[in-house]
């Protein structure tokens, strides 16, 4: 498939043109998406429409953005003014945001042609888009196997080849786990660096958006379009967006990389054997490798799996079947809340729901909430005491490659350990990409996973770029 | 320490957060959510006294903004989405109780 | 009132004011009252899945003006979330501050020389407003509800005091004097008629040397008037409880105007647990001292130090001119006041002035300015312009503005020259001969009739001092 940087560079010069790209991705969609179920809504008419007009600003000679006629698609859970937005949810089904998240406007005005959006684990909790109302998305890499999760639908668009870039949210790995799974460059950005302004909340204090693509180089532009500073999100760190382009080259020459042991204890052999081979390749462009210890990685799925339903539980109580979405009526308006919810949510949200619930609840508070907060404080304190001694941090992205559909929903701490190596990283803010490296068992893509303090992305970027030309 | 999780603790939070359970998913989520919760005793059983809890990963302050009125959203586009509607209003089923 | 002997009441007052803000507490939607339903909405303020609250900086400056004038702590502070189901809360959870307020203590001096302890004064948003359709136009009984999102996330802030109050008088009291230094600091315009102010009272009975007894909290009282008479139900009612042999159970009761009386609130049969938790799309609150002085300074005189400086300028402050001053300082014309003291007008004339012609139009007020507040009173004392006229003539500059003098004149009101007021004076004399001679052998009382003769025969343009000293020249 073709380079986003490519498709933007030729759209800009006339060489090829955005109708032209965007009816190939059409294409591409039409030919597999029955198949894979990746875009849960598509919208033909509205993406040729922007189509034509980056056209025109072509014609005019109008600068038509860096993204010009790049088709990339979206995570349903990133609201698109008057486009269907339902984070794979039957409660949302049916809604049509009357606003458009920050990162919407802001690939739009870059040029990119959103075709539509696609098919996630319901609200983003589950780690195999298997949690969906709308079915479960397969791996096009192997349509018995998940693509991950949450964010799996976008994985697969871009696996696909459907769109050369997509966007997805990652409050426990939801990008770079299913990125791993796919044989993607998935990003998690540092907490704040990516607004948050309509993305629909999972974790309030974990989630972010970040991008999915071929290439390292096509991530990285894509995170500069939707990086930087947002007045609507108070989280927004306030900085400019940065350039990441420019260091891409950098390599990892005199840097200090730490493998860490609880990134990869638990993993299967072939993903362990991939991080080793990986650490030659960093050793080989001159970074020094040591092995370290992050003991509170192991605390972090717990201190995870109660921060994160606990603010989902709130988060999501505004589906009451009031203002938006779906309604099931009844006598009085608690008995129609509760009908409702009953109806539109899930099993892993209802489960979500009740763990958040409960941990926050009169005399749980301490015992669980309370102490996951201790927890996150003594790992963000873990991470950056390792980041004095090293410039960035190795390990597995996810314990195996792309499991089969059903392995583990029955069990949901099976399916929770799948983000025992990407938590932590939300839990401490930072920033970490996942990079496909080598191969395993069913010819299926391992992700290795690069972490760096918050706002290292340029120079996780550059690692990746190492990783990237030796895989 | 967390104690184990009681079919009726289940039954409580189900409640709170205005979700019905069948008699048979009652007992399902319980062993599942007591699952989790052991699990989560690992943390709960550590000694953290002193620590102080994080809620946030950077530590921002006053984030405000100025006092200026901007757009807000037309009242058609926001009364399309609702389920039911009358007199420019939301309409609901009768309200038991009052606010808290 | 107060209790029968033995018995006291206990009394702490919960007061929310919404703040006078232009703009909503997490959202740049215009905060105004009385706009058609749903108009006054965006993402944030519905609970849009994917919105995000961004916190207003007036309404930082406003609650911490209010924590300046009740000599509160201003601290770091936190926002929580309080996570209860109801449909005019969009999110179905309520931002407020829970453990660490941004106003900490504090206390109020009423003018009878009670301290009120301030416990905290918080900042929360406000919710949506439900109409209920149905037989009674009451929430019970309704057949469905509307619900209309206008004040959803209207900036609040939760005065809390001590339970520091006996009677239900000084609990009103305490809400008035409040209001006005609520009114005073900008931070809110006190209409309790608007729901701009809303009370909730905790009230408890007890033997004095006795420990204090079980708290009832009566909510939502909209009025002076029903804090009073809330109060005194609900102690009364207590009482009789205790006296029959019952037991004070604690609960939140709901006041019935109409009924005059209070009643218990059907509420779910489950405890709340509201599940607080901090709010995590919001940052700290940590206001600097550079802010805070900024805020201070911008304070002006809380009503207290207005009263007291007003009341300097009175030879001899009458109950009536007290109260004057009270009206004077509740609608806040001292400035008016001030200006005419200044120009060397008679502070009880400006005060009388003030308070009854400026207050019987106080909506309008701001038609008339300082300067022809003055001119006007000046006119009055010099006697250039009646008593009668001079109300006429500040009626008129209330209704549209303009110039006392043109008013006086355009009216025919200017002066009676001192020849036409002699005039007047013979021809009430001559056709009253008897009470002449009685008033030339001393008799002053009949000054009043010939004053009301003079008045009669000008058509009230006389002045009534200029009249004495003519029938004194006569004598």
């Amino acid at each position: 498939m073709r380079r986003a940087t490519d498709v933007a560079a030729d759209v800009r010069s006339g060489q090829s043109s955005a109708i032209a790209e965007t009816t190939q991705a059409l294409e591409a969609i039409g030919a597999r998406n029955e198949e894979l179920n990746v875009f849960i809504h598509l919208d033909e008419d509205d993406a040729l429409a922007q189509a034509r007009a980056i056209d025109e600003h072509v014609a005019r000679r109008e600068d038509p953005g860096v993204l010009a006629g790049v088709p990339l698609a979206l995570k349903d859970n990133l609201c698109r003014r008057g486009e269907l937005t339902t984070a794979g949810s039957r409660i949302l089904s049916g809604w049509r945001p009357p606003y458009s998240a920050t990162v919407v406007e802001r690939v739009l005005a870059a040029g990119a042609i959103c075709m539509g959006k696609t098919n996630m684990d319901e609200f983003a909790m589950g780690s195999s888009t298997e949690t969906s109302y709308y079915g479960p998305t397969r791996n096009p890499l192997d349509p018995s196997r998940v693509p991950g999760g949450s964010s799996g639908g976008s994985s697969a668009a871009v696996a696909a080849q459907m769109t050369p870039l997509a966007l997805g949210s990652d409050t426990g790995g939801s990008i770079r786990q299913p990125a791993a799974l796919c044989g993607l460059i998935g990003v998690k950005p540092t907490y704040g660096l990516v607004s948050r302004y309509g993305l629909i909340a999972f974790s309030s204090s974990l989630d972010q958006i970040g991008p999915f693509a071929t290439n390292v180089a096509d991530a990285a532009l894509l995170l500069e379009v939707i990086a930087g500073y947002d007045p609507r999100d108070s989280t927004s760190l306030a900085i400019d967006a940065p350039s990441y382009a420019e260091h891409l080259e950098e390599g990892v020459a005199g840097l200090r990389v730490g493998l860490v042991r609880e990134l990869v204890e638990g993993a299967d052999e072939e993903v362990e054997a991939a991080v080793a081979r990986a650490r030659g390749v960093l050793e080989g462009a001159g970074a020094s490798v040591v092995e370290i210890s992050i003991p509170e990685c192991r605390l972090g799925l717990s201190a995870y799996y109660l921060i994160a339903p606990a603010e989902a539980s709130s988060n999501l109580a505004r589906f009451d079947g009031v203002r938006y979405g779906l309604r099931v009526d009844a006598e009085d308006v608690s008995a129609m809340n509760e009908a409702t919810r009953t109806l539109g949510f899930g099993a892993e949200v209802k489960r979500r729901i009740m763990l958040g619930t409960y941990a926050l609840s009169a005399g749980y508070y301490d015992a669980y909430y309370g102490q996951a907060l201790k927890v996150r404080t003594q790992m963000i304190a873990a991470f950056r005491s390792a980041y004095e001694k090293v410039d960035l941090l190795l390990g597995a992205t996810a314990p195996s490659v792309a499991f089969r559909f059903g392995e583990k929903t029955s069990n949901p701490l099976a399916m929770y350990l799948s983000d025992v190596f990407t938590i932590p990283t939300n839990l401490s803010g930072d920033a970490a990409i996942s990079v496909p490296f080598g191969r395993g068992e069913g010819d299926l893509p391992i992700g290795v996973q690069l972490l760096g303090p918050g706002l290292s992305e340029a120079r996780l970027f550059a690692a990746a770029r190492v990783l990237e030309e030796a895989s | 320490m967390g104690e184990a999780l009681r079919r009726e603790d289940v039954a409580k939070v189900a409640q709170l957060a205005r979700l019905r359970l069948s008699e048979e998913e009652l007992d399902t989520f319980t062993s599942q959510l007591a699952q989790i919760l052991e699990h989560a005793n690992d943390i709960a059983a550590l000694q953290l006294g002193d620590v102080p809890a994080t809620a946030h990963p950077f530590n921002l302050i006053n984030v405000v903004r100025e006092d200026v009125v901007g757009e807000c959203l037309d009242r058609d586009e926001v009364l399309s989405m609702a389920p039911d509607v009358q007199d420019g209003r939301f309409a609901v089923p009768r309200i038991i109780g009052e606010a808290p | 009132m107060s209790l029968r002997e033995g018995w006291e009441m206990v009394i702490g007052l919960e007061v929310h004011t919404e703040l006078k803000t232009r703009t909503k507490m997490f959202c740049s939607c215009e905060n105004v009252f009385g706009a058609e339903p749903n108009t006054k909405v965006c993402p944030v303020c519905l609970g849009l899945p994917g919105s995000l609250p961004v916190l207003n900086a007036r309404a930082v400056e406003l609650a911490m003006a209010i924590g300046t004038a009740l000599h509160s702590r201003i601290s770091p502070s936190t926002f929580h979330r309080k996570n209860y189901f109801y449909p005019d809360m969009p999110k179905d959870f309520q931002i407020s501050q829970y453990d660490l307020p941004i106003n900490v203590g504090g206390y109020l001096d009423l003018p009878d020389g009670t301290q009120v302890r301030i416990e905290r004064a918080h900042l929360e948003e406000d919710t949506g407003k439900s109409t209920h359709l149905g037989s009674t136009g009451r929430i019970h009984g309704a057949e469905r509800s509307l619900v209309d999102y206008n004040r959803s996330g209207v900036p609040l802030v939760e005065i809390v005091s001590g339970p520091d109050m006996r009677t239900s008088a000084q609990a009103r009291l305490y809400a008035s004097e409040l209001r006005g230094i609520l009114i005073a600091t900008g931070a809110s315009d006190g209409r309790m008629e608007e729901g701009s102010m809303r009370i909730d009272a905790n009230v408890s009975v007890h033997r004095p040397d006795e420990p204090f007894g079980t708290r009832c909290e009566i909510k939502n009282l909209n009025s002076l008037r029903s804090l009073t008479r809330a109060i005194d139900f609900e102690a009364e009612r207590q009482l009789a409880l205790i006296e029959e042999g019952g037991v004070v159970r604690q609960e939140t009761r709901h006041w019935d105007e109409n009924l005059g009386a209070t009643s218990t609130m059907r509420s779910k049969e489950e405890a709340e647990d509201y599940r607080y938790f901090r709010e995590p799309d919001l940052v700290d609150l940590a206001p600097d001292a550079a802010w805070q002085e900024r805020v201070r300074d911008a304070l002006g005189p809380m009503p207290a130090q207005r009263r007291s400086a007003l009341l300097g300028h009175v030879v001899e402050a009458t109950t009536a001119q007290r109260d004057f001053v009270d009206v004077v300082v509740d609608l806040g014309f001292d400035d008016y006041v001030m200006a005419a003291v200044e120009a060397g007008a008679d502070a009880g004339l400006a005060l009388a002035r003030a308070a009854n012609e400026l207050a019987a139009n106080a909506e309008s007020v701001a038609n008339l300015s300082r300067d022809a507040f003055v001119s006007a009173l000046q006119m009055e004392q010099a006697g250039e312009i009646s008593p009668t006229q001079a109300k006429q003539v500040l009626s008129e500059l209330l209704a549209h503005g303009g110039d006392p003098r043109e008013i006086a004149a355009a009216h025919g009101f200017e002066q009676l020259s001192s020849d036409s007021l002699g005039d007047a004076v013979a021809a009430v004399i001559e056709a009253s001969p008897e009470e002449w001679s009685r008033y030339k052998d001393g008799d002053d009382k009949l000054a009043q009739y010939f004053i009301g003769q003079v008045m009669k025969l000008t058509k009230g343009q006389a002045n009534g001092k200029a009249v004495v000293a003519e029938l004194q020249d006569r004598r």
